[in-house]
């Protein structure tokens, strides 16, 4: 029997989104959070080089400039309409951080200190600009504290360490969810107005990758399994500069601090393929001009496997003051000081720009049309909104998790206000304690940790930076395979109190269900795109892709396709130079 | 290379009490305790139970005890440790399964010092950012670091034999605000720990300070609030 609980709004999640949301929905209706970890766990805290916002401290800028390089940057797949409401509300959300006592970087006259980023320029491209707000690069985790800290004054109820197993509906309409608790093995609904799902991304199903082992789509794939859509899945972000074969992410801060990238030959690569911003191009471009460099034979060290990150010429008290952790991470977990020598790096798996399609409000979208599902949001990384498109430039994300995260705060609270608590369907947890009797039922050679390595092995090379109609195939394949597998997989840990091996095999679940869904986008998309690149189909298609692709799962476990038309503005897509 | 392990295993579903068992795993130098604790539950025995996420020493989940001392699994690496290694869960909170020890108390410590911006509520907010020198900024960088991973607290030799102690983490939570320019509820923080539980239980063993993997000098804050405390001086 599962224990049910009733709120007005439940957020799922307590990184930077689900915490900015229950700051709204806690002060105006009854809400939980209900995380898989204890709350400062999370990967928002892992965040480094700063958040963007056009203050205009440092130097003359306007958030028309930061939107136009979002859209840029986003290789013209971004909603504009989303963009400009992220722009514009990115001066006050760091304002109103920093009145929550957030410690950013100061200027010498006392304000928010700013510096450079990838991709974030003046005047439509003119120059790099100084847009990111910043503490040294630990931005991510003063964030998460700073939130947390105001969660905590607040008195925010949490239910730490519960995952979410299932989405409740009552004839379209959510009313909750199902989750399992992982310091006893029980069942809990909780029965609800409005759910928000601020799951984070699934990293983890690359084997080079810059996010924590928890990261798994939990969120998504539940919203997959109950049968709604996802939106440009084929979108994920290779940050060009993870610490060699860890793939820890090494900020692009150090570049916006002057840092450069070497090939094995000593040569600034950059310069040939972003003449004007050089090593502050954005991601996509950086992270396939190190694929080549190293794929043409020009790599660095003994197995010319990587490229060299070279702070050298940076002052050393700007490196040990504003880029202490990861100064420290090269130490610590490759003995190379940065202060010294170049610093091995590789393309990580950094990103999901797709996700629980959602509309402004945070609303999660039912279909292409645009119609919405009452009572459900998503915000952050586990959503697609969509303000990054193709390609999301740095420090964005951390923008999108506080806007959009408040956002969506709000309107679950104002749903939740007008409208009455739905039916709780008979039987709510039935679906979710048959499936963990299954996995315990029985025994199999096959291993959790086996088919994952498979996976991320696979997706890593036929999936990542460069992928062709034969590497997507050959991968999928694979996929299908590994699914047979899971599906006879059984958990050999039985125990009720802290079954993490249950938990790691339900995760692998969703990652396959989310590796399914990436590479069959991504295999229809015939044409390269931010963060998707198709070595067969290299140019972009304005005139067949210029949309979102939406992809649901089918009853027999097949996929299905369709199509949303990018919201424009402004904007209208011109050829993508830096 | 081999790697011999000894951990102390705990699962209250089936055994009485606490027992060690060795593990041999194979890994390189460079790789991490984690590292190698994966290698055991997803090679060896699925049942090991522990907390982790980030891998890389900035989410304070992996706390342990790894050869007599206070760690992070993610940022120690095999080279640097004495084999066998003994692994045992932190001290001074009951071990609920193998590495896991209840966090409750732990963070009932650090609410307890309302570890949040305190201003004058009467005030007008203003419209931008408050004002703050990058000097007065530094003044209180070092306890910004804190990832409440626990380390600090489960080394303290007071904290073990009272758990009504506030503890470290506490304390290094209350500095970051006590320090800050722009926070004004110094007194009713100093109030709490100038109490019986508060920063006075501190006897500066310094274990604190060699436990905190951000390198956080932990003793010298505790000793820096207790200053401030006697003088009411900030």
């Amino acid at each position: 029997m599962a224990q049910i609980h009733e709120y007005d709004a439940v957020i799922v999640g307590a990184g930077g989104a689900g915490l900015r949301a229950a700051l709204e929905a806690g002060r105006r209706v009854k809400t939980a959070v209900v995380s898989k970890l204890y709350p400062t766990r999370s990967h928002t805290g892992a965040a480094q080089g700063g958040m963007c916002a056009a203050l205009a401290n440092v130097e003359e800028d306007s958030w028309e400039w930061h939107a136009f390089d979002t859209v840029k940057g986003s290789d013209f797949l971004a909603d504009q309409d989303a963009v400009d409401i992220m722009c514009k509300e990115a001066v006050d959300s760091v304002l109103e951080l920093e009145r929550m006592g957030l410690p950013f970087n100061r200027t010498p006259e006392g304000k928010i200190d700013q510096r450079r980023f990838g991709g974030h320029t003046s005047n439509h491209g003119e120059a790099p600009v100084k847009r990111a707000c910043y503490a040294a690069d630990r931005t991510g985790h003063m964030i998460l504290q700073t939130l947390f800290q105001q969660c905590t004054k607040f008195g925010v109820e949490f239910y730490n360490e519960f995952f979410v197993l299932d989405l409740l509906m009552d004839d379209g309409v959510c009313c909750g969810i199902v989750a399992y608790e992982l310091a006893t093995g029980q069942l809990h609904i909780f029965h609800c107005k409005s759910v928000l799902f601020a799951t984070g991304g699934y990293g983890k199903m690359f084997k080079i990758t810059s996010n924590a082992h928890t990261l798994t789509g939990d969120g998504p794939g539940v919203v997959y399994r109950a049968g709604l859509p996802l939106e440009d899945m084929e979108f994920y972000q290779f940050h060009p500069t993870g610490l060699y074969r860890l793939g820890i992410l090494l900020s692009e801060a150090a570049r916006g601090e002057g840092g450069i990238l070497r090939n094995g030959d000593g040569e600034r690569f950059m310069e040939r393929y972003a003449p004007t911003i050089k090593d502050l191009a954005p991601r996509d471009m950086v992270s396939r001009a190190v694929f080549f460099e190293i794929k043409e034979g020009r790599g660095a060290g003994p197995d010319k496997d990587c490229i060299l990150l070279d702070l050298t010429e940076v002052d050393p008290e700007v490196i040990e003051k504003k880029l202490p952790d990861i100064t420290e991470f090269a130490r610590t977990y490759l003995d190379v000081d940065p202060v010294k020598e170049g610093v091995p790096i590789v393309p990580t798996a950094h990103y999901a720009m797709g996700g629980i399609p959602t509309n402004v409000q945070a609303e999660v979208l039912a279909d292409h049309t645009g119609a919405i599902v009452p009572g459900f949001y998503a915000a952050g990384e586990c959503a697609c909104v969509s303000v990054h498109g193709a390609n999301r430039l740095g420090t964005n994300s951390l923008l999108d998790i506080v806007v959009f995260g408040r956002r969506g705060g709000l309107a679950m609270a104002e749903y939740a206000s007008t409208n009455p608590l739905p039916e709780l369907p008979g039987g709510a947890e039935k679906a979710s304690e048959k499936w963990i009797a299954a996995l315990c039922d029985g025994e199999s050679e096959e291993s959790t940790a086996s088919i994952r390595a498979t996976l991320q092995d696979e997706m890593m090379d036929k999936a990542s930076v460069v992928r062709t109609e034969d590497s997507l195939s050959s991968v999928l394949s694979t996929i299908t395979e590994l699914r047979k597998r899971y599906e006879v997989c059984r958990v050999k840990d039985r125990s009720k109190i802290f079954n993490t091996e249950l938990v790691e095999h339900i995760e692998l679940g969703f990652l396959l269900d989310m590796a399914q869904a990436l590479v069959v986008a991504a295999r229809a998309r015939t044409e390269s795109r931010g963060g998707h690149y198709r070595e067969d189909h290299q140019m972009r298609e304005d005139d067949h892709w210029l949309k979102h692709s939406f992809i649901t799962k089918t009853a027999d476990g097949d996929t299905k396709l369709s199509h949303k038309d990018v919201t424009m503005g402004r904007y209208e897509p011109v050829e993508r130079k830096y | 290379m081999n790697v011999d392990l000894n951990l102390l295993r705990y699962n209250p579903e089936f055994d009485s009490e606490p027992h060690f068992e060795s593990y041999r795993v194979e890994a390189d130098p460079m790789e991490r305790l984690l590292d190698c604790l994966h290698k055991v539950k997803w090679e060896l025995d699925s049942s090991l139970a522990l907390r982790r996420s980030c891998a890389h020493g900035v989410c304070g989940s992996d706390a342990m005890v790894v050869n007599g001392v206070n760690v992070l699994a993610c940022k120690v690496l095999i080279k640097d440790l004495k084999q066998p290694i003994t692994v045992e869960p932190i001290r001074g909170l009951s071990v609920l399964k193998d590495f896991i020890v209840d966090m409750e108390p732990f963070f009932a410590g650090y609410k307890a010092v309302k570890p949040w911006l305190i201003v004058d509520e009467s005030e007008h907010e203003p419209a931008r950012e408050r004002i703050q020198s990058q000097e007065e900024r530094d003044r209180f960088d070092d306890t910004t670091k804190c990832i409440l991973c626990a380390a600090c607290t489960t080394a303290c030799p007071i904290f073990w034999s009272d758990e009504e102690y506030v503890g470290p983490a506490a304390i290094v939570n209350a500095h970051r605000f006590i320090f800050d320019s722009r926070d004004t509820g110094g007194d009713e923080r100093l109030e709490i720990l100038s109490q019986r539980d508060g920063a006075y239980k501190c006897r500066t063993a310094f274990n604190c300070t060699q436990a905190c993997p951000r390198g956080i000098k932990v003793t010298k804050a505790i000793q820096e609030v207790k200053r401030v405390a006697l003088y009411r001086s900030f």
